[in-house]
């Protein structure tokens, strides 16, 4: 279907200006060239147009056709996204090529596979937009859901009896438009919803940093702000592993292809520890690593979270993860730059901080046009240059998302992993997830929650005396803290990704830890109160409250209740 | 270097089509900077290479870095310094710059374009590829897991490069990087599997040069290593090639004749000098420190070129070195650098000044892969545990070191002033090494188990019980020292 053909008249790297070209749009996909490289018309201007391609254009020469699409950049969304390796534009990757030649990926979904469809409704029936009209068994963990197109309404006039289909196929027609498994959706349009719903139930990850001090809920946003090898990527690869969402769509965004090869490798090894499931079944993986196209860079950001739309319009809560924002909006950047838009703030595009705005604003809980109640998680790596944390896309990001997990350089160089700073980062969500708990019956939460913080900014405010005065000076309660604080950094926010036991940890053990860590905090603290010398609380080898999270099972509350019965039994002889 | 003139089975690419004699162009209509304005060409395309005659025969090299109708934008590599317009013909290539893929690279030394500088003949091939290279297909590649041992015990015990991976050495200038670098160049090795060195000097001086050369002989002799060399003194431009050239002959080596490629590209910074100059001088929008804002992609664009594929037995493992500006490492370059690689070794002023040779610093350097990279078949069952373990203490000695700074050595509590003891045999014993040695890592990995030992094993809190009862060595007089090859 060639709408309209046009020829090149210029190429200047990715940019490229064609004549002979008539109706069309700004923000439409064309196919530049004989290889038929994408791109995205810019401007238009009488009789021509200024074109961004999408893949390398070494070689592309004036005079070459270029023809329209019809479409702007859209992803195509069907069954078979699970599981699967894209670039940056949704195009698959794993059928491909070793080397990624320009013009030589395909589509998302494969054509010719046949998928079980199920239908839900009868021929007669009105459906509204995004009423199920059937279901696919996508991936042991992940039931498809083939939905009315959100804009139609009316008659179900036919609909496919239980069989197999390709994802092109019509398994109904609802007003008189034929439905198939796939559809295409613009990436850079949210798709909608009926309403906006306020935040519900916390997002377990598994890890206790986040989880115990700074929590978001499902449908909220996050931040990890933090220098290069401070932890960003490994935390936010344990929250995709272990966190307690239905979908997991993660984007590799302008990063390496070595860590990648790792994830995937992982994805495919582990099981899901609620269902059972390998967690490549409930994971959609975006890969644009850092020497791929910058356009197609940009682009995957919007593509990871088109996905985790669709997946949330069938009902899941989705989590999407971009590793690194920082890396897309250097793509944003460039392509500003070369379409001689004038810079703001250290070369960005003014739009910076309303593009940034307008991409977390896609995350939320939301009433599905189909009724259900389903989310969106953004959570989004950034990475400043220089750790500057005042620059211009970290200081933005601050500003749009709830929850934010500072990576501090100091902590990572002590290998104290993950290196969440507790005087940085922040929550919003904290009070919603108290509640939360607290109608769950664990009203101790928040108390706990309190209680770890005051520990850890004391401590800080205590240490910062004694480098002056020397630990010697300290009141016994003061010394005491120091103690604590240790053990709860070590006993309970330290977290090994590459332990076992330890990389992913229950609600209930990590209650058990903090509680751990604070009782014996009240007991020496008791007993230092009834006389007991300093010397031999800080001489008391605590050492098994650190060693506890890497020796007892994920979920095994009962080790952790015997050494506290132990510990507080050793301290009480103390006195 | 030249266009391509084969088509690439391997790759799929469509062939370039030539004419049998390339057309000259007369009409140079403007020279400004580095840029020359050709007109009246047909069918050139962007990032074509061109080679223009000036009047006085001298030939330089360029490519099409704008086409506008028949109007082409020539950037000149050797710049533009005493040309005129009238005289001037520009033949372009057919494709962007390649170079030929072979073996012979092996055992020879040439300048940063690929001409030689031994006595030996041109290096040909029948088959060429473009040196921007085409990116891995993330989904074909799998996860480094295997070392490259250096013989030099602070990296193998302690920072392990593995096969793939991309690991930069940080450095300041007066440090003695490029001789760390040479003699990684000569000692590495894959375990006896088909290995080469690829080492492209970067806008070094001409002693440097002279230097890393006379290092690597013996190794390019037995064409197991090849020399790309650009000095201070080359164009600039040229400089942005080398590291391409070089990458693009070390992924044939290892993708196309299944050998561990070990690639170590020094200067970085340099190279990444040379950038902002030629971006200033196309008129681009500076960003941070006058840096192009694609420094970024353009260096990953390098970096990411280090890796292993699927159904593949060679892989690429890159070594940038870097001399960090100022000694700041939040500097863009060895910033961004951070960012992309897996990892990083820094060297520290005050241990070269204690005569630490190599001075590695502990604390500013890790190898993120080395958790893949070692332990029982790899290297050896103990070894990612000791590693823990010395970098560990290290981190206590350095706090006991500081408090010795406020109160003195003499006030700080035994167990402090152990630690301190480590650490000073630690840079002796097992840091410290010659620049001509070479340690087994059987060797290395017994020195740190003997600094270790000097300590009381309940100290020893991050490692095993079974592997203490192995490893620890009791004091018992000074029996094992330092059998050193
Ligand atoms: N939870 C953790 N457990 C164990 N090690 C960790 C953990 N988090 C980080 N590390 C260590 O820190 C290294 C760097 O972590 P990571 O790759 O996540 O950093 P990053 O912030 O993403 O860096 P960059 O910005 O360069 O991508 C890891 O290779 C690992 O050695
Ligand atoms: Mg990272």
């Amino acid at each position: 279907m060639e709408l309209s053909a046009g020829t090149i008249t210029r190429v200047n790297g990715p940019i490229v200006e064609v004549a002979g070209m008539r109706r069309l749009g700004v923000g439409e996909l064309v196919t530049v060239g004989s290889r038929r490289l994408p791109g995205e018309v810019l401007s238009l201007a009488s009789g021509g147009a200024t074109v961004q391609v999408y893949e390398d254009t070494s070689g592309l020469r004036p005079g070459e056709a270029i023809a329209a699409t019809g479409h702007p950049l859209s992803a195509e969304l069907g069954p078979g996204l699970l599981g699967g390796v894209f670039d940056g534009m949704l195009r698959r990757l794993q059928d491909a090529g070793s080397w990624l030649e320009p013009g030589t990926l395909a589509g998302a979904l494969d054509p010719e596979r046949r998928w079980r469809f199920t239908p839900s409704v009868r021929a007669g029936e009105d459906v509204g937009p995004h009423r199920v009209l059937g279901t696919v068994p996508e991936t042991d963990a992940i039931t498809y859901r083939v939905l009315v197109p959100h804009e139609l309404a009316g008659k179900v006039e036919m609909i496919a009896d239980e069989g197999e289909f390709t994802v092109g196929e019509a398994i109904a027609t609802v007003a008189g438009r034929e439905i198939t498994l796939a559809h295409r959706w613009p990436v850079r349009r949210p798709r909608p919803a009926a309403g906006r719903l306020r935040s519900g139930r916390p997002l377990v990850t598994g890890q206790r940093a986040v989880d115990l001090l700074f929590p978001l809920c499902h449908g909220s946003t996050a931040a990890v702000p933090g220098g290069f090898g401070t932890g960003k990527t490994l935390l936010l690869q344990q929250i995709a592993k272990w966190c307690d969402a239905d979908v997991i769509v993660y984007v590799g965004c302008g990063e390496r292809g070595n860590e990648l090869a790792e994830l995937l490798e992982d994805f495919a090894e582990l099981e899901d520890p609620r269902s059972g499931h390998r967690l490549m079944e409930r994971t959609v993986t975006i890969v644009n690593t850092s020497n791929m196209p910058l356009l197609a860079r940009e682009a995957s950001i919007y593509t990871g979270v088109t996905v985790a739309e669709h997946y949330r319009d069938m009902g899941y809560d989705a989590v999407v993860i971009a590793d690194s924002t920082s890396r897309w909006a250097e793509a944003l950047r460039e392509s500003a730059a070369r379409t001689d838009e004038l810079p703001a703030e250290e070369g960005y595009p003014p739009e910076l901080s309303s593009t940034l705005a307008a991409f977390y604003e896609r995350a939320g809980r939301f009433r599905t046009l189909g009724g259900e109640e389903a989310s969106v998680t953004i959570l989004g790596a950034v990475s400043p240059p220089g750790g500057d944390l005042a620059e211009p896309v970290t200081a933005h990001t601050r500003r749009f998302v709830r929850t934010v997990w500072s990576l501090d350089r100091q902590l990572a160089y002590a290998r104290h992993h993950p290196a969440i700073s507790w005087t940085d980062s922040s929550s919003r969500d904290a009070e919603a997830v108290a509640a939360w708990e607290a109608a769950e019956g664990n009203a101790g939460w928040a108390g706990r929650r309190r209680e770890a913080l005051q520990l850890l900014f004391d401590a800080e405010r205590i240490a910062s005396v004694a480098q002056l005065t020397g630990v010697e000076s300290l009141p016994a309660a003061e010394r005491v803290t120091l103690i604590s604080a240790m053990l709860l950094r070590e006993g309970v926010l330290q977290q090994s990704a590459l332990s076992l036991n330890d990389r992913n940890c229950a609600p209930s053990k990590q209650a058990a830890l903090l509680a751990l860590v604070l009782e014996v905090h009240r007991a020496l603290l008791a007993s230092a109160g009834q006389g007991t010398a300093i010397e031999r609380i800080e001489a008391l080898d605590l050492s098994d409250v650190a060693r506890i999270r890497d020796e007892c099972a994920p979920d095994d509350v009962d080790a952790i209740a015997r050494l506290q019965a132990d510990i507080q039994g050793r301290i009480g002889q103390l006195g | 270097m030249t266009a391509a003139r084969k088509p690439d089975e391997d790759r799929g690419e469509d062939p370039v089509e030539l004419p049998p004699q390339p057309i000259e162009y007369s009409s140079t209509t403007s020279i400004r900077g580095p840029l020359i304005v050709v007109e009246g060409v047909e069918g050139i395309g962007w990032n074509e290479v061109a080679e223009i005659r000036l009047a006085n025969g001298e030939v330089r090299h360029g490519v099409v870095l704008d086409v506008h109708l028949d109007h082409a934008i020539v950037e000149v590599l050797e710049g533009t310094a005493g040309m005129r317009l009238d005289g001037v013909r520009t033949a372009f290539g057919g494709g962007p710059m390649s170079v030929p893929v072979t073996e012979d690279w092996l055992g020879r030394v040439c300048d940063g374009r690929g001409e030689p500088l031994d006595e030996g003949p041109p290096i040909l091939g029948s088959r060429r590829r473009e040196i921007t290279g085409t990116p891995i297909n993330p989904a074909v590649r799998i996860p480094p897991s295997e070392p490259i041992i250096t013989g030099i015990s602070a990296i193998d015990g302690l920072a392990t490069l593995v096969r793939g991976q991309k690991l930069p050495i940080f450095s300041v200038g007066g440090l003695p990087h490029l001789e760390l670098a040479a003699q990684i160049a000569v000692q590495a090795d894959v375990a006896g599997e088909p290995f080469a060195v690829v080492f492209a000097a970067l806008g070094v001086t001409h002693a440097d040069a002279a230097s890393v050369r006379q290092t690597l002989e013996a190794r390019a002799g037995e064409r197991e290593a090849v020399l790309f060399i650009n000095t201070a003194d080359d164009p600039v431009v040229e400089r942005l090639m080398t590291p391409r050239l070089a990458l693009t002959v070390a992924e044939h080596l290892a993708f196309e004749c299944d050998r561990h490629v070990l690639v170590l590209l020094a200067d970085v910074t340099n190279y990444a000098e040379a950038l902002r100059q030629v971006s200033a001088a196309r008129g681009e929008v500076p960003t941070r420190r006058g840096y192009p804002g694609y420094l970024y992609s353009d260096l990953a664009s390098l970096f990411e070129r280090a890796g292993r594929m699927r159904d593949r037995a060679g892989s690429v493992t890159l070594v940038p070195v870097l001399t960090m500006p100022a000694g700041d490492i939040t500097h863009p370059v060895p910033d961004l650098t951070g960012y992309i690689t897996e990892g990083q070794l820094v060297l520290a002023k005050d241990l070269h000044a204690r005569g630490v040779y190599p001075p590695l610093d502990l604390m500013g350097s890790l190898s993120r892969l080395m958790r893949r990279g070692t332990g029982a078949h790899l290297t050896r069952e103990d070894h990612p545990e000791l590693s823990d373990q010395l970098y560990a203490l290290t981190a206590r000695a350095l706090q006991a070191a500081e408090l010795a700074e406020i109160v003195g050595a003499d006030a700080l509590p035994a167990a402090d002033q152990r630690l301190l003891t480590f650490r000073a045999t630690l840079e002796r014993e097992f840091l410290s090494q010659g620049q001509e040695e070479a340690r087994t890592l059987e060797t290395t990995l017994d020195l740190g188990w003997q600094v270790a030992s000097q300590l009381p094993a309940a100290e020893l809190t991050m490692v095993s019980r079974q592997t203490l009862a192995a490893r620890y060595r009791a004091k018992e007089g000074d029996a094992a020292h330092g059998h050193v090859r």
